[in-house]
C-alpha cells in the first residue's frame, strides 16, 4: 500500500486540479443550465483561453495572474459574440443543430490553433512554477495552490453574479421558462448571449489559474471537455453545488487513480464513469435539473 | 351488459407530493361511447397517460380485455387494440397527411403500398382526402386534430382514448366532428374521450365520468351526471346544468 | 432507376479518365459518400446523431486486419466478418444506449466516449498492434483484395455504396423506415400507435453499423494499415456526419451530394494552400457552421428551394396548395 503522506498529496493534488475541474465545469453548467445546450465547443474555447494567457506571458511578458481580468473580459466577449451572432442563428428552434455548431465550432478552433501554433506542447516560466508550499508531510506546487483558492473564488463571485445580481435573477428566469420570462420584458436573446459568456468568462479564469502548473496544445481542450461533461453530468446538469463537488470528487478520483492504475488507464476510467453516470443516472448524483 | 373492454381498479399515481390520480377506479364496457370530463388538472390525461401504457401507475390494476396491462409498454398496447391521441397534437410534422396516417396503419399491414392506400381510404372517412400530400405542418389546429384521429383510427382500435380531440375547433368544426365520432363507435370502436366541450359530451356520451383532484367523483348517463350537485360544485358551472336540464 | 444509372456514369468516369488524381478523387470521393450514407441512416432517418461512429469504423478495420493477419483468411471472408462485426457492436452499444432512453446531446455524447474508450483500448491492446498499429503485406491482386490500378478499388467502393443507396432507398419503401422516421418526427406519437422504438433504433444502428464497417475495411484494403488513431480518432466520426449533413440529412443522394462536394472543396483548397496540417478539418468544421446556419436541409434542401422558388416565380400552379382558412381555437 502506499504511505499516507503519499497518499495525502495526491489527494492535495487532486483537490487543486478538481477545483480547475469545478470551475470549468461551472461554466459548462451555466449555458447547460439556461440555454439547455451542450457546448460541444466548451474544451477548444479552454484552449484558446491557454493560448492567450500563453501569448500574454511570451509577448507582453503579462503574469497569468495579472491576466485573470483581460483574459475574462475577453473570453466573456467572444462567448457573447459567438452566441449572438453563430450559436443563435443557427439553432432555427432545434437543439440538434446547436449541437451540430457547437461541434463545427469545436473542430474548428482546435484545427486553427493546430494551423497557427502546431501540434507542440508548451509550457511557461514564472518565478514560482517550480515553488513548492509544504501542507503536512506534502509538498504542494505554488500554483496548484493559487489554483486551487483563485477556482473557489472564481466559483463564489459566479455564484454571487447568479444568485445576487439582476442579471443573475433574469438568467435564472430565463432558464425556468424562457416564455413566462420573454412575457414579463425580459431580452431573452440578451440573457442567452450573457449566459455564454460567462460560460467562456469562467475559462478565460480557469486559463490563468491552469497555465502555470500546466501546459496547453491544441489538444488540450479534448481531454477538459469530457471531464468536464462528466462533472456536469454526475453533479446533475444544471446544479452548481454538484458541478463544484463534482470537479473537486473528480480531481481526487483522477489523482488516486493515477496512482494506482497509470495515466492513461485512469482516463479510461474517467470516460466509462462518464458512460456509467450517462446510462444509470442521467440526473446525476445529485439529481438536479435545470 | 357488455363486459368491460377496459377495467381500472383502484389506480393511483403521485408525482413527487402530488398525488394526480388517486384510487380511480371504472369500468368501460365494449362497445360504448364514454366521456371523461372534470376542471382541468382533474387527472384526466394522466389517467389517458396511465391506462395506455406512458406511465405506470404507483398503485391499483389495469385491465383490457381481461388481461392486466398496468404497466405495459403503450406500443404493445396498441398491437392490443388501444391507441390514443395527445391532448398537445403530435403530427409528424416533416411527413405529408398521407404519410402520417400510414404509420398507424402499419400496425396492420406490412406492405407500404397497402399501408398507404388505407391511409387514403382512412383520410376519406374523417375528411382530409383533399389533404392528403400536405405536410402536416402545414395543416390548420382543425386539421391535425382530424390527422391525429385518422392516424389512430388507422391502427383499427378496439378501443379509442380520445384526449380533447374537439379542443380548439369553433363551432362548426365541432358540428362537423361529432357526426364523425359518432360514425367511428357506430362502426364498433369502443371510444373513451375526454372533453370540455359539453355540447359534444351531451350527444355524443352513452356514459360520464367525472374526474374532480384526482378522484372520481361522479358516473352515470350524461343528464345524470350534470345535475349532480358534486359535479356542479366541481366545475362551478351552474348554467350548463340548468341550460341543459331544459 | 436512379441507383442504376449513378453506379453506370460513375464506371464511365473510372473507365474514361486518364488523370490518376481524377480516379483516386473519385475513389475517396465514394468512400467518403459510404460513411455518409452508412451515418445518415442513424442520423438522418433515424433522428438519433452519432458523434462517434468512428467506433464502427475502427472495428471493421480492425477485424478485416486481424483476420488477415492473425487467422490467415482471405480478405473477401473477412469482409463480411468486419461487417458483422461492426453490426455487432452497433447493436450492442446500441442496446446499451437506447435501452436508457438516451437520446440527442446525451447520446451523441455517449457515442463520443466509446469512440474514445475503444481508441485508448486499442492503443493499450497488443492484438491491435497497440500504438504502433497493423499493417497488411502488400501483395496485389483481385483475390487478394488490392489492386495495382485504382479502378479495381473504384469498383468495390461504388459496390459497397451501392449497397448502401439499396438499404436507403429500401428504407424510404418499406414499414421499418416508416416507423423509423415516425420514431425520429415524433417517439410518443410513434408509440402510441404501435411502434417499438427501441426495435427501430436498433435496427438502424445495426445497418449503419454494418455500412460503416465495410467502411473500415476498405479503408484497410487500399491504405493497408490501421492504428487506433485512424480507427477511432474524431477524423472520422466528423467526416461522415458533416457530409450527410451538407448534402442533406434524410434523403437518397443527399450523403453522396455532401461527400463529393467536401472532397472537392478540400481538393481545390489543397491545390490552393497546399497541404496543410488539419486544413481539410477547418473546413469540414467550417461548412458544418454555415450549412447548419443558412441551409439546414443541406445542399440537397438548398437545390429544392431553389426549384420551387423557380416554379413559383414561373407562375406555375403546381406549388399552389388549396386555400385554408386560419381558425383559431
Amino acid at each position: 500500500m502506499f504511505e499516507p503522506g503519499i497518499l495525502f498529496a495526491a489527494v492535495l493534488n487532486g483537490l487543486t486540479t478538481g477545483a480547475v475541474y469545478a470551475l470549468v465545469a461551472l461554466g459548462l453548467t451555466l449555458i447547460y443550465g439556461v440555454l439547455h445546450i451542450i457546448n460541444f465547443a466548451h474544451g477548444a474555447a479552454l484552449m484558446m483561453a491557454l493560448y492567450g494567457v500563453y501569448f500574454l506571458k511570451q509577448s507582453l511578458g503579462l503574469d497569468p495572474y495579472l491576466a485573470l481580468l483581460p483574459m475574462v473580459a475577453v473570453m466573456f466577449a467572444a462567448g457573447y459574440a459567438i452566441q449572438r451572432g453563430i450559436v443563435n442563428r443557427a439553432s432555427h428552434g432545434k437543439d440538434e443543430n446547436i449541437l451540430l455548431v457547437t461541434l463545427g465550432l469545436a473542430i474548428v478552433l482546435e484545427n486553427v490553433a493546430l494551423l497557427a501554433f502546431k501540434s507542440d506542447t508548451r509550457t511557461i516560466d514564472t518565478p514560482y512554477t517550480l515553488a513548492t508550499v509544504a501542507i503536512g508531510p506534502a509538498a504542494i506546487a505554488v500554483p496548484k495552490v493559487v489554483a486551487f483558492f483563485g477556482a473557489l473564488v472564481a466559483a463564489a463571485v459566479l455564484l454571487w453574479i447568479v444568485r445576487r445580481t439582476d442579471l443573475g435573477r433574469a438568467i435564472r428566469a430565463v432558464a425556468k421558462e424562457k416564455h413566462g420570462a420573454r412575457l414579463v420584458g425580459i431580452d431573452v436573446d440578451h440573457v442567452y448571449a450573457m449566459s455564454f459568456g460567462i460560460g467562456l468568462g469562467c475559462l478565460g479564469a480557469a486559463a490563468c489559474f491552469l497555465l502555470p502548473a500546466y501546459y496547453v496544445n491544441p489538444q488540450v481542450g479534448n481531454g477538459f471537455v469530457l471531464v468536464a461533461f462528466t462533472i456536469v453530468v454526475l453533479g446533475g446538469m444544471g446544479s452548481f453545488g454538484g458541478a463544484l463537488a463534482g470537479g473537486l470528487l473528480v480531481g481526487v478520483v483522477e489523482s488516486l487513480g493515477g496512482l494506482w492504475f497509470g495515466e492513461s488507464l485512469g482516463q479510461v476510467g474517467i470516460f466509462l464513469l462518464f458512460i456509467a453516470v450517462l446510462l444509470f443516472r442521467p440526473l446525476g448524483l445529485f439529481g438536479a435539473r435545470a | 351488459m357488455a363486459s368491460a373492454l377496459l377495467r381500472l381498479q383502484g389506480v393511483s399515481k403521485s408525482f413527487g407530493g402530488l398525488a394526480a390520480v388517486q384510487g380511480v377506479s371504472l369500468a368501460l364496457p365494449a362497445g360504448c361511447l364514454g366521456a371523461l370530463i372534470g376542471p382541468n388538472g382533474a387527472g384526466k390525461t394522466t389517467l389517458f397517460a396511465l391506462a395506455s401504457g406512458f406511465l405506470r401507475p404507483d398503485a391499483g390494476s389495469i385491465a383490457f380485455d381481461g388481461e392486466e396491462i398496468a404497466g405495459a409498454p403503450p406500443h404493445l398496447n396498441a398491437r392490443r387494440g388501444m391507441t390514443r391521441t395527445f391532448q398537445l397534437v403530435q403530427p409528424f410534422a416533416a411527413q405529408t397527411v398521407r404519410e402520417n396516417i400510414a404509420v398507424g396503419a402499419h400496425l396492420h399491414c406490412a406492405g407500404r403500398r397497402e399501408a398507404l392506400a388505407q391511409a387514403q381510404a382512412v383520410a376519406q372517412r374523417i375528411g382530409l382526402s383533399s389533404q392528403l400530400d400536405k405536410p402536416a405542418g402545414e395543416l390548420t389546429v382543425a386539421g391535425r386534430k382530424r390527422l391525429e384521429l385518422a392516424r389512430a383510427l388507422a391502427t383499427r382500435p378496439r378501443l379509442l382514448l380520445l384526449d380533447e380531440v374537439l379542443a380548439g375547433l369553433n363551432p362548426q368544426e365541432v358540428g362537423e366532428m361529432v357526426p364523425v365520432l359518432r360514425e367511428i363507435a357506430a362502426g364498433g370502436v369502443t371510444v373513451l374521450m375526454i372533453e370540455h366541450v359539453m355540447q359534444a359530451v351531451m350527444h355524443l356520451a352513452q356514459h360520464v365520468w367525472v374526474l374532480a383532484q384526482g378522484r372520481l367523483i361522479a358516473s352515470g348517463t350524461p343528464a345524470e351526471v350534470t345535475r349532480d350537485p358534486a359535479v356542479i360544485e366541481a366545475y362551478l358551472g351552474h348554467g350548463t346544468a340548468r341550460r341543459l336540464a331544459g | 432507376m436512379q441507383i442504376a444509372a449513378f453506379a453506370a456514369a460513375v464506371l464511365l468516369l473510372a473507365l474514361t479518365a486518364r488523370s490518376g488524381v481524377v480516379l483516386n478523387l473519385a475513389m475517396m470521393a465514394l468512400y467518403g459518400a459510404l460513411m455518409a450514407i452508412a451515418w445518415n441512416l442513424l442520423g438522418g432517418y433515424g433522428g438519433q446523431f452519432s458523434f462517434g461512429h468512428a467506433l464502427f469504423f475502427g472495428t471493421g478495420a480492425y477485424v478485416q486486419a486481424i483476420a488477415q493477419l492473425q487467422a490467415g483468411l482471405s480478405p473477401w471472408i473477412a469482409l463480411p466478418l468486419a461487417i458483422a462485426a461492426a453490426a455487432a457492436v452497433g447493436l450492442f452499444f446500441g442496446a446499451l444506449s437506447f435501452r436508457y432512453g438516451l437520446r440527442g446531446s446525451y447520446f451523441a455524447l455517449v457515442t463520443l466516449a466509446f469512440a474514445e474508450v475503444f481508441r485508448i483500448l486499442a492503443l493499450s491492446v497488443p492484438f491491435t498492434g497497440a500504438g504502433v498499429g497493423l499493417m497488411v503485406p502488400l501483395k496485389e491482386g483481385a483475390a487478394n483484395m488490392q489492386f495495382a490500378d485504382r479502378r479495381g478499388y473504384i469498383a468495390l467502393v461504388l459496390a459497397l455504396v451501392v449497397a448502401g443507396l439499396l438499404v436507403t432507398s429500401w428504407l424510404r419503401h418499406s414499414r421499418f423506415g416508416a416507423w423509423l422516421q415516425a420514431v425520429r418526427d415524433n417517439e410518443d406519437a410513434a408509440r402510441a400507435v404501435g411502434v417499438d422504438p427501441l426495435r427501430v433504433k436498433l435496427g438502424a444502428i445495426g445497418l449503419s453499423g454494418a455500412l460503416m464497417g465495410a467502411a473500415g475495411a476498405f479503408y484497410v484494403q487500399v491504405f493497408q494499415y490501421i492504428d487506433p488513431g485512424l480507427a477511432y480518432g474524431p477524423h472520422t466520426s466528423i467526416e461522415a456526419l458533416v457530409a450527410a449533413i451538407v448534402g442533406g440529412l434524410g434523403t437518397l443522394w443527399g450523403p453522396v451530394i455532401g461527400a463529393v462536394a467536401l472532397h472537392l472543396l478540400a481538393d481545390l483548397t489543397r491545390n490552393l494552400f497546399g497541404a496543410l496540417p488539419g486544413i481539410n478539418m477547418i473546413i469540414y468544421g467550417t461548412v458544418l457552421i454555415l450549412i447548419v446556419m443558412f441551409a439546414p436541409r443541406g445542399l440537397l434542401g438548398l437545390g429544392r428551394s431553389v426549384r420551387s422558388l423557380w416554379a413559383g416565380a414561373r407562375g406555375s400552379t403546381s406549388a399552389a396548395a388549396a386555400p385554408q382558412e386560419q381558425v383559431h381555437g
